[in-house]
C-alpha cells in the first residue's frame, strides 16, 4: 500500500483539479514547509560576500537534507532529482545561474516569490520579455548583465518588434524608475526573483520548457481562453496571437434523467454480481504471478542469456525452433489456454486429438477464433462454412454439443456474425479442457516432450554412448 | 402559486384550456403566455413533478451507491500488500539502459512492439508515418507484423502497410479507418490485422473493420476524454478496459458495447490502463501522481501504489511477464519499479531528460522499452 505516505486531504476545489494544478499545489505544499524555519525548515539567511551581503538564501546541501528527510528519500541522487524538477518549474532558484537545478553542496538558492509562481498561469508574452531584457541592459550593475543567449534573443526581438520598439523601451525605463525606489536588499531579490521567472518561460537553451503542457489536457487549463496578463502591467493589445490549438471544449453535461437512470440500471448489475474476497484473488494472483514468475526475464534470469544485456540473441533462436525447450513444455500444462497460447503447444495437442480420432473439437474451436478475425465482409460466408463443416446434419467433422447450445446457434446462423458461435465455442472448450486436454498432460507424447525423452538427448543415453565409447 | 387574485389584464379564450377567463399574462423565457390562472397552476406543478424526478432519480441513484460500497466493503477482508508478506522479497534488480534510439526530432508520444519481439514503432510530435497532423498520439504494431495504426490531432486513426522498400510511399497506401469527433488517444488491433478499438478525446471508444472502415461497436459512457485502453489478454475474451479524464476506469463487452464494470477511485485523469498477464486485474497510471492495482472478480482497487517523494503525474504502466512487477512511468522523467504485491518500490530508472509519455514491456518479457519528450526511446534491461 501507501508508503509513509499521510492521509492527503480530500477536498478538491473543482477549479483546482486540473493534472498540473495538483502538482503545482503539491510543491507549494514542499516549499512553504521548506521555508518554515519554526517547523524543521532550512535556515534562510543573510550571506556575507566580499564587499556585499546576499540576503534571504539557503544551500543546496541543506535543501536536500531537508528533501530527504521530510520526504523520506533514502537515496540523495532522487532528492536532487526531485529538487531539480522543483527547481525547473521555477519554485526555487540558483542566485548565481540560468540553469534551474538543484545542487548538494554549498550552493545558494532563493525561494520564488508566489506572484511568479506557474499556478497563476502564466503566459508572458514577447513584448513582456523585451521589457525585461531591455531594462537589464539599462542598469549598470554587473549581477544584471545578459548572458549571451539573452542578447541574442534581445536582437532577434529588436527585429521582430522594430516598429514598436520605441513603446517598449520607454516602458522598460519607465520599470527601471520603478525599480530604483525600492530598497537595496529588496531589489536584490526581486530582481533574482524576476530572473527565474524568466528562466522558466524563457530557458536557457538545451534546457526543459516545463511550461509545455500535454496537448490533451490543454483545454481543461485554469486559463482556457488563455487571458493573457503582462508581467509589467500592459493592456492587452489586440494584435496578440489567437490560440492556435482550437480544440472544441466539451461542455460539462448536466446528467439527465436518461443518465441517471441508466446509472440506477448499472448499478443494479453490480449489486446482483457475484464477487470475491479480496484474501481470495490475493491468493489467485499471488498463484498466478508465482507460477510464471520462472518465465519472467526481469526476475528469473534467462537460460541462454537476456538478448538485450549480452548481444546474444540465441534466446530468440532457440524461442523460434521447433524444437521447443522443456520449460517451455511445462508451460503448456499450466492451463488449455497457454498451451493454445504457444503455436507448438498447439500443434503438439492437435497431433494428439488426431491420434485419438478427437481432433473435430480444437479445429472447430480455431475455425471460430479464425472467424472473429475475418474483416466484416467474409463473416456470414464463413460463418455458414462452420455450420457445414462442423455442425448441420452429415456434418464431415461433426462435434458434439448439448441441445440447448445447439439451437442457440442455429438461431444465431439466421443473421450469421462474428460471434454467432460464442455459446458452442465456450461448450467445446469447456470440454476439451476436462477431457481431452487432462489425457494430453498424461500422454506419452507430452510426457517425453517435458522431460526430454527423445532418442539420444537424455543423460542416460549421453552416458551409454560415453562408456561405449570409452571402453 | 397559489390562487391569489390578481389584477386581470386581458379577458378572453386561455391559450392551453380554451375557456373564457381572465387571463395571466406572463413570459416564460422569451415567450408570452396568457393562461387562465388554473393553466399556470397545472404548469408550475408539472414543472415542479419534471424536477422532483430527477431529484427523486438521484436519491435513488446515491442510496444504491451506498449500499453497494458497503457490499463491497464486506468483502474487503484483507490487504493484498498484508497476504503478500509471505512471498519472497525480490533480489536487487539490475536493469540499465541498453539502448538508446535516436531517431525523432521531437517529442515521442508513443511506441508499441512488433510480435517478432524485437522491432518497434514509435509515434511523435511531428510526422509520424507522413500524416498531415502535429501530434501522432496513438500508434499500434498489427498482429502479423506487416502494418501499423496511428493517428492523433486529426481525429483519425489510419492503418499503413509496411514494407522492406524504402523507396515505397506509404503515405500513399493509408487507409483511414476510425474516425472520431475529436483526438484519437489510443489505438489496438485486436489479435488480428482486421480489426481495430480506439479510444478518443470525444469520450467513446469505437471497434473497427479495418477493410470497409465500417464502425462494428461504439462504447459510451465516460464522461470526459477517454486517454487509453487496453485488451483482455485471454485468447477468449472479448473484454476490454478503458480509463480517462472522468477519473474512471471502465471495463467494457466488446460484443454488446455494453459497461460491464467500473472503478473510480483516482483523483485526477488516468492516463494510462494495463491488464495483469492472467487478466483478471489491471494496473492504472493517474495525474494524482498515484498507480492502482484493481482486481476485476473483488470488483475493487486492491493495491495503491505511491510514495511522498513522487508527486508528479504517472503518464504510463506495464507489467513484466509475470506481473510481479509493474514499470511506471511518469512526468518526473523517472520510470519507478513497483512490486504488485507488496506495494513498494524496487528500484527508480533514471536517465531520460524529459516526461515518460510511454512504457511498454516486450512481448517476451525480455526488455522494458520507454518513449519520452526527451526525443529518444530506450531500452531497459
Amino acid at each position: 500500500m501507501a508508503e509513509g505516505s499521510k492521509k492527503r486531504a480530500e477536498v478538491i476545489d473543482p477549479d483546482e483539479d486540473s493534472p498540473n494544478m495538483i502538482v503545482y499545489r503539491k510543491i507549494e505544499d514542499i516549499v512553504t514547509r521548506i521555508q518554515d524555519e519554526k517547523a524543521g525548515g532550512v535556515a534562510i539567511r543573510t550571506v556575507k560576500s566580499f564587499l556585499s551581503k546576499i540576503p534571504s538564501v539557503a544551500s543546496g546541501a541543506d535543501i536536500v537534507q531537508w528533501l530527504m528527510k521530510n520526504l523520506s528519500i533514502e537515496d540523495p541522487a532522487e532528492a536532487i532529482h526531485l529538487g531539480s524538477l522543483i527547481a525547473a518549474h521555477g519554485y526555487i532558484f540558483p542566485i548565481y545561474d540560468h540553469v534551474l537545478m538543484l545542487k548538494d553542496d554549498g550552493t545558494l538558492y532563493r525561494f520564488q516569490s508566489p506572484y511568479f509562481w506557474p499556478s497563476n498561469c502564466w503566459e508572458p508574452e514577447n513584448t513582456d520579455y523585451a521589457i525585461y531584457l531591455c531594462k537589464r541592459t539599462m542598469q549598470n550593475k554587473a549581477r544584471l548583465e545578459l548572458a549571451d543567449y539573452e542578447a541574442e534573443n534581445l536582437a532577434r526581438l529588436q527585429r521582430a518588434f522594430a516598429r514598436k520598439w520605441e513603446f517598449i523601451f520607454m516602458q522598460a525605463e519607465a520599470q527601471v524608475k520603478i525599480d530604483r525606489k525600492k530598497d537595496k536588499a529588496e531589489r536584490k531579490i526581486l530582481d533574482s526573483q524576476e530572473r527565474a521567472f524568466w528562466d522558466v518561460h524563457r530557458p536557457v537553451p538545451g534546457c526543459v520548457n516545463t511550461t509545455e503542457m500535454d496537448i490533451r489536457k490543454c483545454r481543461r487549463e485554469k486559463n482556457p481562453h488563455r487571458v493573457k496578463k503582462s508581467v509589467y502591467g500592459l493592456p492587452d493589445d489586440n494584435h496578440s496571437q489567437p490560440n492556435p490549438i482550437h480544440m472544441s471544449s466539451q461542455p460539462a453535461r448536466k446528467p439527465t434523467k436518461e443518465d441517471v437512470q441508466k446509472e440506477i440500471t448499472f448499478l443494479n448489475i453490480q449489486l446482483d454480481r457475484h464477487c470475491l474476497k479480496v484474501s481470495k484473488v490475493a491468493d489467485s494472483l499471488m498463484g498466478y504471478t508465482e507460477q510464471f514468475m520462472d518465465y519472467d526475464p526481469f526476475v528469473s534470469p534467462t537460460e541462454p542469456s537476456n538478448p538485450w544485456v549480452s548481444d546474444d540473441s540465441s534466446f530468440w533462436d532457440l524461442e523460434a525452433s521447433r524444437d521447443p525447450s522443456q520449460q517451455r513444455v511445462k508451460k503448456w500444462g499450466f492451463s488449455l489456454e497457454e498451451a493454445l497460447k504457444d503455436t507448438a503447444g498447439r500443434e503438439q495437442f492437435l497431433r494428439f486429438l488426431e491420434s485419438e480420432f478427437s481432433s473435430e473439437n480444437l479445429r472447430f474451436w480455431l475455425a471460430v477464433q479464425d472467424l472473429k478475425r475475418r474483416p466484416l465482409q467474409e463473416v456470414a460466408s464463413r460463418a455458414q462454412e462452420i455450420w457445414q463443416e462442423f455442425l448441420a446434419e452429415g456434418a464431415p467433422s461433426s462435434i458434439n454439443l448439448d441441445s440447448h447450445s445447439y439451437e442457440r446457434t442455429s438461431h444465431n446462423l439466421k443473421d450469421p456474425g462474428r460471434y454467432s458461435f460464442e455459446d458452442a465455442q465456450e461448450h467445446i472448450f469447456t470440454l476439451m479442457k476436462s477431457d481431452s486436454y487432462a489425457r494430453f498432460l498424461r500422454s506419452n507424447v507430452y510426457q517425453d516432450l517435458l522431460f526430454a525423452r527423445k532418442k539420444g538427448k537424455s543423460l542416460t543415453g549421453k552416458r551409454l554412448t560415453g562408456l561405449m565409447q570409452s571402453s | 402559486m397559489c390562487d391569489q387574485t390578481f389584477v386581470a389584464a386581458t379577458f378572453g379564450p386561455c391559450e392551453s384550456c380554451d375557456k373564457a377567463s381572465p387571463l395571466m399574462n406572463i413570459y416564460i423565457k422569451t415567450e408570452a403566455i396568457n393562461y387562465c390562472s388554473f393553466c399556470v397552476e397545472k404548469m408550475a406543478c408539472q414543472g415542479l413533478q419534471a424536477g422532483e424526478s430527477l431529484a427523486s432519480l438521484k436519491r435513488e441513484s446515491e442510496s444504491l451507491k451506498k449500499k453497494l460500497d458497503e457490499e463491497r466493503n464486506k468483502l474487503n477482508d484483507v490487504e493484498l500488500n498484508k497476504v503478500a508478506e509471505k512471498v519472497e522479497v525480490l533480489s536487487a534488480l539490475a536493469i540499465k539502459t541498453r539502448r538508446v534510439l535516436k531517431g525523432h526530432n521531437n517529442k515521442v508520444l508513443n511506441m508499441d512492439w512488433c510480435k517478432d519481439k524485437r522491432r518497434m514503432v514509435s509515434s511523435s510530435q511531428e510526422h509520424g508515418v507522413s500524416l498531415p497532423c502535429t501530434w501522432v498520439m496513438a500508434c499500434a504494431y498489427a498482429p502479423s507484423g506487416c502494418a501499423v495504426a496511428c493517428g492523433g490531432l486529426d481525429n483519425r486513426c489510419s492503418v499503413f502497410p509496411l514494407s522492406m522498400d524504402p523507396n515505397e510511399n506509404l503515405a500513399a497506401k493509408r487507409k483511414a479507418v476510425a474516425m472520431h469527433t475529436n483526438y484519437v488517444s489510443g489505438c489496438t488491433f485486436t489479435n488480428s490485422d482486421m480489426q481495430l478499438l480506439t479510444s478518443s478525446g470525444d469520450g467513446t471508444c469505437a471497434l473497427w473493420d479495418v477493410e470497409s472502415g465500417q464502425l462494428l461497436q461504439s462504447f459510451h459512457g465516460h464522461t470526459a476524454d477517454v486517454l487509453s485502453l487496453d485488451l483482455a489478454p485471454s485468447e477468449t475474451g472479448n473484454t476490454f478496459v478503458s480509463g480517462g479524464c472522468d477519473k474512471k476506469a471502465n471495463v467494457w463487452d466488446m460484443r454488446s458495447g455494453q459497461n460491464i464494470q467500473s472503478f473510480e477511485s483516482h483523483q485526477s485523469d488516468i492516463n494510462c490502463v494495463k491488464y495483469y498477464p492472467s487478466g483478471d486485474a489491471f494496473a492504472s497510471a493517474s495525474d494524482d501522481g498515484t498507480c492502482r492495482f484493481y482486481d476485476l472478480r473483488a470488483d475493487r482497487e486492491v493495491a495503491v501504489y505511491e510514495k511522498d517523494s513522487v508527486i508528479f503525474g504517472a503518464s504510463s504502466v506495464d507489467f513484466s511477464l509475470s506481473g510481479r512487477l509493474l514499470f511506471a512511468g511518469y512526468n518526473d522523467y523517472t520510470i519507478n519499479v513497483w512490486d504488485v504485491l507488496k506495494g513498494s518500490r524496487v528500484a527508480a530508472l533514471f536517465g531520460h531528460e524529459n516526461r515518460i509519455s510511454r512504457v511498454r514491456v516486450s512481448p517476451d518479457g525480455t526488455a522494458l522499452c520507454s518513449a519520452s519528450w526527451d526525443n529518444t526511446l530506450r531500452v531497459w534491461a
